[in-house]
């Protein structure tokens, strides 16, 4: 009898002790969303990805929250090693398989990131351990700053670009959209950006962006300074666009103003067709 | 005693007035004197190596020794780009002087070709020699109008300054002595045209394939609205635009805008006249929120290009823009990927519609082609493969190459260190074709993007 309850109570204290545990996993395993996480992906889930193929020592990049080549490696590697379907897709058994096999510490691994610090996630090493303190005071000012004033829920530290060309490159093509075409439609920004890049890949054009932009007496924007002005978020779509293969000109070279246009020289140009206030030209 | 004071305080802002006056002249002379000594020292440094540029071609041709040979081309190489930068930054934009940026293009490819390549297995040919010596000769044209123009500069003074401000005002008529310079220059060129440079050469002029490849009937307006309303789906309220391709363009085209009353959304896109293919479309709106995962975006925009009539397509590159999915579709016939052949397409992520499409290059480079059977086998392509790089995925594909053919490749995908590559072995030679070093992701440094 005594020996009945001593049973019972055991096991009622093994139930009390491994449910908290099953629940825990339970809800690890839900940690991500339902997603399935594909390589150019960006957000929270990445952020979890990369911790999670850290901790077991798959991932030894910056945890930056975009899911580019290294992140994308490490999956296919852990894929492997787990003998799971190698799809480079982080899907709902590959998901679960990770969560199982990793612990993922939400808060330390964000508050790492807003404060900007380096930092690392590997398992069995403590946490403390695992960040660097910077060494830049002011730098690690301005992050902070930027996430008070934004609040955003996500926050990744890194952004695709399409290949060949920096933020900064984006930025310049920008500025020049938009003193170009301030007050066109989005089409018609998407076609100045085009324009410069038609005439980078031009042999009669400078080779490079910049050089593009800054010849001489190319741009009005350039001449009068309007270049400056800093560039809306449509401009900036509109050349990531340009760049990655959009071109409403039909390969054009040249555009003008019908209305300002001082040369004569321009009118004599082949003409292809008018987008808003522009007419682009060959 | 009023009087004295006035004419004191007058006087001194007379003064005041003069000083400041004068202070603002010599400052605008300095900045006007700065930007003309840019203008001459890129107009001198133009004139310089186009003189050695002529020097360097014409040792080229007395050249024996293929060891020397190569070297020596990559000497010309390097002085027509650094000619073609110093155009550049010449205020010859308003002023036709295209052909002579060309000829120098044309010179740099030339010798580009002929130094990269193996020239103890593929000497000169008599015909690379002859069109060298034409390079030479006409070089040696292009030398002397641009020593006359310095000339003239030098011994008159002429401003860089007053070239651009004739060229502004859109007075050309004005004598001015170095736009008839340059215009000599140009008329020069001009006249070379129609000479003959050699195979190199028409491959570059191949370069634009004006959808000739495409076959079917010529559609009409009221075919091209049908065709861009299934792109658009927009409901009754529309206001449909169709406009034809202007003059100048080398192939025949509807733009087709179509904008909502109610909402004011715009989208608009070009069709080709012919068999009424979609050239681009952009439909743009704000994407404010994320609710598709990449993944479904992808589906969705595969499922899209199969029911608009675009055959055989998958994804082989997937990237997300805040919060736009963007994907690079390439056709693939039994495992072989034809990277010419590439459609991208541009996925809203909040309700999964697609907000874009560019299908230029596809439609240029779309035909049927007979797929060719590689002559050396995997293991022998792969052993071309530098060996410090991982090789991680492979398979075979088409690709355009350095002079503009297409051929079969092996396709290597991998790592050496951190860094991902795309290598490609040309199946039927071996030789290594292209080497693409694929972007990381860029950290940010403000909000850029």
């Amino acid at each position: 009898m005594l020996k009945k309850k001593i049973l019972i109570k055991l096991f009622i204290l093994i139930f009390f002790l491994t449910f908290p545990l099953s629940f825990l996993e339970n809800n690890e395993a839900q940690a991500f969303s339902k997603q399935v996480i594909q390589k150019g992906a960006v957000g929270d889930d990445v952020i979890e990805l990369q911790s999670r193929l850290q901790y077991i020592g798959y991932y030894n990049r910056k945890i930056d929250g975009v899911f580019g080549w290294s992140t994308y490696w490490a999956l296919r590697n852990f894929q492997y090693e787990f003998g799971l379907p190698i799809d480079g897709l982080a899907g709902a058994t590959t998901k679960a398989k990770l969560a199982k096999v990793s612990k993922y510490n939400e808060q330390v691994v964000k508050k790492q990131i807003n404060s900007g610090k380096k930092f690392t996630h590997y398992g069995g090493v403590d946490q403390s351990k695992q960040s660097k303190p910077n060494n830049k005071a002011p730098a690690a000012k301005a992050p902070a700053k930027q996430a008070a004033s934004k609040a955003a829920p996500k926050k990744p530290t890194a952004a695709n670009t399409p290949n060949g060309y920096s933020q900064n490159d984006i930025r310049l093509m920008a500025n020049a959209v938009h003193g170009e075409s301030r007050g066109e439609s989005y089409t018609g920004q998407v076609a100045v950006a085009a324009v410069i890049l038609n005439r980078v890949n031009s042999s009669s054009f400078p080779n490079t962006v910049s050089g593009v932009i800054f010849e001489p007496g190319a741009f009005t924007a350039v001449a009068d300074g309007q270049i400056w002005l800093t560039p809306n978020e449509s401009s900036k779509k509109a050349v990531v666009d340009a760049i990655n293969g959009w071109d409403p000109t039909g390969e054009a070279l040249y555009y003008f103003n019908p209305d300002t246009a001082t040369s004569g020289w321009i009118w004599g140009r082949p003409q292809i067709k008018r987008i808003g206030k522009h007419i682009f030209c060959k | 005693m009023i009087r004295g004071i006035l004419i004191g305080v007058l006087a001194l802002g007379i003064a005041g007035t003069a000083f400041w006056g004068y202070q603002e002249h010599q400052e605008k002379n300095a900045v006007l004197l700065n930007a003309e000594n840019n203008y001459q020292r890129a107009f001198h440094n133009l004139s310089y190596r186009m003189d050695l540029l002529h020097d360097k071609i014409g040792t080229t041709l007395a050249m024996n020794s293929r060891h020397s040979l190569s070297p020596s081309l990559v000497e010309v190489w390097r002085l027509t780009s650094e000619a073609h930068g110093d155009v550049g930054q010449l205020p010859l934009t308003l002023l036709p002087f295209n052909k002579t940026e060309e000829f120098l293009a044309n010179i740099g490819n030339f010798s580009y070709r002929t130094a990269a390549r193996d020239l103890d297995k593929e000497p000169l040919s008599k015909k690379e020699y002859s069109t060298l010596q034409t390079l030479y000769k006409q070089s040696g044209d292009i030398q002397n109008e641009l020593r006359n123009v310095q000339h003239m500069v030098l011994k008159n003074n002429l401003r860089w300054m007053d070239v651009e401000l004739a060229l502004a005002s859109g007075k050309e008529a004005t004598d001015n002595t170095i736009i008839d310079g340059f215009k000599t220059v140009e008329k020069t060129v001009t006249g070379y045209e129609e000479s003959d440079h050699g195979p190199t050469f028409t491959n570059m002029q191949k370069k634009d394939e004006n959808f000739k490849k495409i076959k079917g009937k010529t559609i009409s307006r009221q075919e091209a609205i049908k065709i861009a309303k299934s792109y658009m789906k927009f409901d009754g309220n529309a206001t449909v635009k169709v406009t034809e391709n202007g003059k100048g363009s080398d192939y025949g085209f509807y733009s087709v805008s179509i904008k909502n009353k109610n909402t004011g959304q715009e989208a608009s896109m070009d069709i080709t006249k012919k068999a009424g293919h979609p050239i681009w479309f952009i439909n743009n709106r704000d994407v404010k929120k994320q609710v598709l995962s990449l993944n479904e975006a992808d589906n969705k925009a595969g499922a899209f290009l199969k029911e608009t009539g675009f055959k055989n397509l998958e994804v082989f590159e997937s990237t997300q823009y805040d919060n736009i999915g963007v994907f690079n579709f390439v056709t693939n016939i039994n495992g072989i990927r034809i990277y010419p052949e590439a459609v991208k397409v541009k996925v809203a992520l909040d309700k999964g519609d697609i907000i874009g499409l560019s299908a230029e290059e596809y439609l240029k480079s779309f035909h049927t082609r007979k797929i060719e059977k590689p002559v050396i086998s995997l293991e022998q392509a792969r052993s071309k493969v530098n060996p410090n790089f991982k090789v991680m995925e492979d398979r075979q594909a088409y690709i355009v190459n350095d002079l503009n053919e297409e051929v079969l490749c092996y396709e290597f995908l991998g790592t050496v260190g951190n860094d991902t590559y795309r290598i490609f072995i040309n199946a039927t030679n071996g030789k290594e074709e292209e080497v693409e070093k694929l972007k990381n992701a860029e950290a940010i440094y403000d909000d850029v993007l």
